[in-house]
């Protein structure tokens, strides 16, 4: 799972370089431009990973042992 | 007046909040630095997100809309939303977990330790300040900026600061800033600093969206939201829309300038007051939602502002060119809004400015006390006095940074972007450090001074900043396989100083076991 989200770290960095809708004029809903509406995309898409990262690569064996060395 | 009025009654609120903080004041210096390593995800959240976003988030994002168009939310916004939190999660966890346990201060503190080398200590401590210093000059002009154009006009009837269009000088509103950020700072400390970050936070997210509905309103001019929101937009001219004034290399240059706060020391500060490694978990996830809720609006401002239903069309071309994207989200305040949402809006804009400034000042007192003064004391320390020092030290940082703010060009607006380089060229140094084992403390010193080196040679070449739009390579670089186009000076800086330091760690001695050891024992995994 952790290897999962890591990808899917990259991934999203990837996507966030969108060359490909350039010139895409677009309004969404009628008012959002399509460059707009495409990077909150990016943002909630951030966040969501973000959230299965702290859920599942959260590094809680190695913080407890190092908390643990300094109170030895 | 009614503008003045509101800024007063802000600024007066903050004093208190500082001096409430200082209530709480336990005397010591952990307390102090630190909040006692008290803080819980909220404040964490509120005061990291507070502390990164500077006055750019408001006037910044709306005038480079106006200037480049809708693509600006992906140029700035969504990346820092991808990269910070990364920051967060990569490096602030991890150097939390050693800060507690090694009692860690400063970053010089830990890299010291790190590479077992005081040569690294006394190389990094001037170029942390003096790029501090340099992003701290943004916030102090642009304070002074904003309090003198809103307040034009406002002493007309006394005849006060006829030069300045009866308006409060920028000296003297740079002047204010300082001096309340600086009662918080000194009598609030920590606490304070975070306790102000989350209010100013709540204050520029709650009053940007506010901002947006009034003047959605305004342009729209109809009954409903949504179809204030269509009329708006498609007023603009369609080329603001696509992406054509923002190269393509430019884009993806800008996908390295968050990576900056890795190295922030005010960030790394702000790190270390968490109260556990858990309380990380809220900012990591909500900062990318944060950064949409202030930006969108922003963004959406300025692209309206283009077009002809704007209502402020002829006050911008009345402007100079350069100051025309600086004053747009003033003039639609102003324009469709009122004075009252318009002295509130300032409030605003001086809350982003001045929740950067704070953990700024505080940090630069923090590095003086501890990487100067008390370098190598290994005595029990004295808390009263090392809490004087620190305040002596941050008063001293106000007063010096303030008097530079006076003697120096306006142009250092554009000083913030290569501050954010500078920085950016340090993150090797600390992802190494927590990361690679082979990570020598050669390799680092020359990784910086490599940093440091590039950095002066490229802004030279920019005529010190005065070129916003410098690249590098200046022309298309035509090697035998790629041609690499003209970028952003950090690509130069981040490249060339992670080769200095990958090669040069691995061709010099490493750090003894027994410093390994220390940092490396447990893999940094679940």
């Amino acid at each position: 799972m952790r290897y999962l989200i890591w990808m899917l770290v990259l991934v999203l960095i990837i996507l966030h370089q969108d060359y490909w809708q350039w010139e895409n004029a677009t309004l969404d809903f009628g008012f959002l431009p399509r460059a707009l509406t495409y990077h909150i995309a990016i943002s909630l898409a951030a966040a969501i990973i973000w959230l299965l990262a702290v859920r599942f690569c959260w590094p809680d064996a190695m913080i407890e042992r190092e908390l643990e060395d300094q109170d030895r | 007046m009614t503008q003045l009025v509101v800024i007063v009654i802000y600024l007066a609120l903050l004093v208190v909040l500082g001096l409430t903080a200082n209530r709480m004041f336990r005397g010591t210096a952990s307390d102090y630095m630190f909040a006692s390593h008290s803080i819980g995800p909220f404040l964490l959240l509120m005061s990291l997100f507070g502390t990164t976003m500077t006055a750019f988030a408001l006037v910044g994002s709306t005038g480079q809309a106006y200037r480049a168009g809708a693509g600006v939310y992906g140029l700035l916004a969504s990346a820092s939303g991808i990269v910070h939190s990364l920051c967060f999660f990569l490096i602030g966890v991890p150097l939390w977990t050693l800060g507690q346990r090694h009692g860690y201060r400063t970053q010089i503190q830990f890299f010291r330790d790190r590479l077992n080398s005081h040569a690294i200590g006394y190389l990094l401590f001037p170029i942390l300040v003096f790029l501090v210093v340099g992003y701290l000059m943004v916030g102090v002009l642009g304070g002074g900026a904003v309090i003198e154009a809103v307040t034009q006009g406002a002493f007309e009837p006394s005849g006060w600061f006829a030069s300045t269009g009866f308006g409060v000088p920028s000296w003297l509103g740079s002047a204010v800033i300082c001096v309340v950020v600086l009662i918080y700072v000194f009598f609030g400390g920590m606490r304070g600093t975070a306790w102000a970050n989350a209010f100013q936070t709540a204050v520029f997210m709650i009053l940007g969206v506010v901002s947006f509905v009034v003047i959605a309103d305004a342009i729209g001019g109809t009954d409903s939201f949504v179809e204030d929101l269509r009329v708006a937009s498609q007023q603009v001219d369609e080329s603001q829309l696509r992406r054509d004034k923002i190269p393509k290399p430019l884009f993806f240059s800008f996908l390295l300038i968050p990576l900056s706060v890795g190295m922030f020391p005010h960030v790394f500060q702000h790190w270390l007051t968490a109260r556990n490694a858990n309380a990380f978990k809220l900012p990591i996830v909500m900062h990318p939602i944060f950064i949409m809720i202030v930006w969108v609006p922003c963004v959406l401002l300025g692209l309206w502002a283009s077009g002809p239903q704007s209502g402020i069309g002829e006050a911008l071309a009345e402007m100079d060119p350069h100051d025309r994207g600086n004053a747009v989200l003033g003039l639609l305040v102003s324009t469709h809004a009122g004075p009252l949402l318009g002295g509130l809006l300032t409030a605003g804009i001086l809350a982003a400015i001045m929740s950067s400034l704070d953990s700024q000042f505080l940090c630069l007192g923090t590095m003086f006390t501890e990487d100067v003064l008390r370098s190598g004391d290994k005595d029990e320390r004295d808390d009263r006095r090392t809490v004087l020092i620190a305040r002596t030290f941050v008063v001293a940082v106000v007063v010096a940074t303030y008097c530079l703010s006076l003697v120096l060009p306006r142009s250092v607006f554009d000083l913030g972007l290569w501050s954010f380089a500078g920085f950016t060229g340090l993150f090797p140094v600390v992802f190494a450090a927590i990361y690679w084992r082979w990570l020598t403390a050669a390799g680092a010193i020359c990784s910086v001074l490599t940093t440091i080196g590039v950095w002066f040679v490229l802004f030279i070449r920019s005529g010190f900043g005065a070129n916003p739009g410098y690249s590098f390579p200046e022309q298309p670089l035509s090697l035998t396989v790629v041609t690499i186009p003209p970028l952003h000076p950090v690509v130069a800086i981040f490249v060339a100083s992670t080769v200095a330091l990958v090669v040069v760690s691995v061709f010099t001695k490493r750090p003894d076991d027994a410093t390994l050891r220390k940092f490396f024992r447990p893999r940094w995994r679940a």
